[in-house]
């Protein structure tokens, strides 16, 4: 049972908000030494774990790039090219957006999108962009909520799309896991069956995107009065 | 043959770079500090073979010491005023368009044609590394049409990466850093307690409370390591194979895929999900670091009911 005692070091660090850096090393910490390590080992370990995920923060490559992109007008141009669009509303952006980004997923193409190089860039701006031209004095916290729906959407997206497609990790990873207990499954079997909940993920967050028009146009109509 | 390998060197020299122009930066309060943990990160990419297993450690334990003790800073890299950027929209327009379209373009292009190409025998690229290498590829080839189309000098894309770098913070390396403690989790048996556990409080006599501990158990039990690959092979061992599939008779692939989508909501609901919810908040300069995970929750929570019901409703005809 002691073991879980690293699991509850991060619940409690991650809700105090510590920095999460030092809670997730002394959780590794705690976890060790209760399962009979030394901290010597354990220091070992998760030293060799983040040499061999160094993978993860390949990504970052492409920090200059869109940083450069910035300098120089992206955001401000995609702003501007989407208000001219009166039919464009913030969740019907969006909702475009969750399609292209379960469709592309599905079909196995992960990182034709992302929060670095499309949400940053372009989607965020420009569905702030389209409830500017609805209400001029869209207040912050406004922004800020499109904002964090624009990156909800690409995560949304690409979880109820991927595993339509059969070559993809987690499928790869139960076809393995299931083949090891005797119990053998095609990749297409596992797919077929994400499929209802692909199309129940798009109406349910799809009604969400619609929903938040809704409530920022009424916070306009409510400001002319 | 290109590997990881290569990109690493990569990405050394551009936290090394990073690290180089921090120091310099003299609007940074903490300059030095911050130097010190880009220049840790750039190390492990440049030297993380060559340290040992300990050396890695000690670096890791560094680099939390650093961001824990408050050490990163933000300096005020050159770059164009709101101003500029209106000015550069109507100046450039629709040529913006061009590097940002050639990111995805060189990704999906590369993903497919790298791995085609036959260096000596061996393809250019493993097919598995491919989509990260193209992405890379990607990256500078926009990164330098950018630099031409608009006549930016070399110094540019560095000053802007840094900024960005200094938006993320610390942040930057959280995802590798909950990757590392999902491998020290698994060294431990973490998982083997908690499937213990979900498979002692499963009833044997009630199929629904059977689906709803599977269903739910993935979300938490992803929620805590961060991943539901993680998560996955714990509850599948512990309740999904022993009750839903042999005594329910449970039809495999639909408890798998159902389960791991059911998983992927408790992604959706969890800091240390990093990448997918902690980065992007950090991206879009968002005061409150869980606004993403708050706008996710709904349609997590709607989404877990669903899975539940369609396993219910679908898996044990």
């Amino acid at each position: 049972m002691w073991t879980l005692l690293g699991v509850g070091v991060v619940i409690v660090g991650f809700a105090l908000r510590v920095n999460a850096l030092l809670v997730v090393i002394t959780a590794a910490l705690v976890t060790g030494l209760m399962a009979g390590l030394s901290a010597v080992e354990v220091l070992s370990a998760f030293g060799k774990a983040f040499n061999d995920s160094r993978f993860v923060s390949i990504a970052w490559l492409v920090l200059p790039v869109i940083g450069l992109l910035e300098r120089v007008g992206l955001q401000e141009h995609a702003r501007s090219f989407i208000s001219r669009f009166k039919a464009v509303t913030t969740g019907r952006l969006l909702l475009l957006y969750l399609a292209f980004r379960q469709v592309t997923a599905a079909i196995g193409l992960l990182s034709v999108a992302g929060h670095a190089q499309s949400v940053k860039p372009l989607i965020a701006p420009m569905a702030e962009a389209a409830a500017e031209v609805r209400n001029k004095d869209i207040s912050d916290a406004d922004r800020e909520d499109i904002r964090a729906m624009s990156a909800a959407t690409d995560n949304v997206g690409l979880f109820f799309g991927e595993d339509v497609f059969l070559a993809i990790g987690s499928i790869l990873l139960m076809v393995g896991f299931l083949a090891a207990n005797n119990i053998i499954v095609a990749p297409l079997e596992l797919s077929l069956w994400a499929i209802p909940t692909a199309i129940a993920a798009f109406l349910v967050h799809g009604a969400r995107l619609v929903l938040l028009d809704r409530n920022l146009s009424g916070k306009s109509a409510g400001g002319r009065k | 043959m290109i590997t990881y390998s290569t990109l690493y060197v990569l990405a050394g020299l551009l936290f090394a770079i990073f690290a180089v122009l921090t120091l310099r930066d003299w609007t940074n309060p903490k300059n030095y500090t911050t130097a010190l943990f880009w220049g840790l990160f750039a190390t492990s990419f440049l030297a993380g073979d060559l340290i040992g297993d300990l050396g890695n450690g000690i670096l890791v334990l560094a680099l939390a010491l650093v961001a824990g003790t408050g050490g990163l800073g933000m300096g005020r890299p050159d770059t164009t005023s709101a101003d500029d950027r209106k000015a550069f929209a109507i100046t450039f327009r629709h040529r913006l368009m061009i590097p940002a379209l050639m990111i995805p373009a060189i990704t999906l292009a590369g993903t497919f044609v790298l791995p085609a190409i036959p260096i000596g025998g061996e393809p250019l690229v493993a097919a598995k590394q491919s989509t990260l290498i193209s992405l890379a590829f990607a990256a500078i080839a926009a990164g330098i049409t950018a630099m031409i189309l608009f006549r930016q000098n070399i110094s540019a894309p560095f000053q802007e990466g840094r900024r960005l770098a200094d938006t993320i913070g610390w942040a930057a390396l959280l995802p590798q850093m909950l990757a590392s403690l999902g491998a020290v989790f698994a060294l431990a048996g973490v998982g083997n307690v908690v499937g213990d556990i979900a498979s002692q409080v499963v009833p044997h006599d009630s199929l629904l409370i059977a689906v709803i501990v599977y269903c739910v158990g993935m979300a938490l039990f992803t929620m805590v390591m961060g991943n539901a690959f993680a998560a996955f092979p714990v509850l599948m061992a512990g309740v999904g194979i022993p009750f839903l599939i042999e005594d329910f008779g449970g039809n495999p692939a639909a408890v798998a895929a159902i389960g791991m989508l059911a998983g992927f909501c408790g992604t959706l609901m969890t800091p240390l999900a990093a990448n997918f919810n902690i980065v992007p908040a950090a991206l879009l300069e968002l005061k409150d670091r869980n606004h993403v995970i708050r706008a996710q929750i709904p349609t997590a929570l709607i989404m877990l009911a669903l899975n539940t019901a369609l396993m219910y409703a679908l898996a044990f005809n």
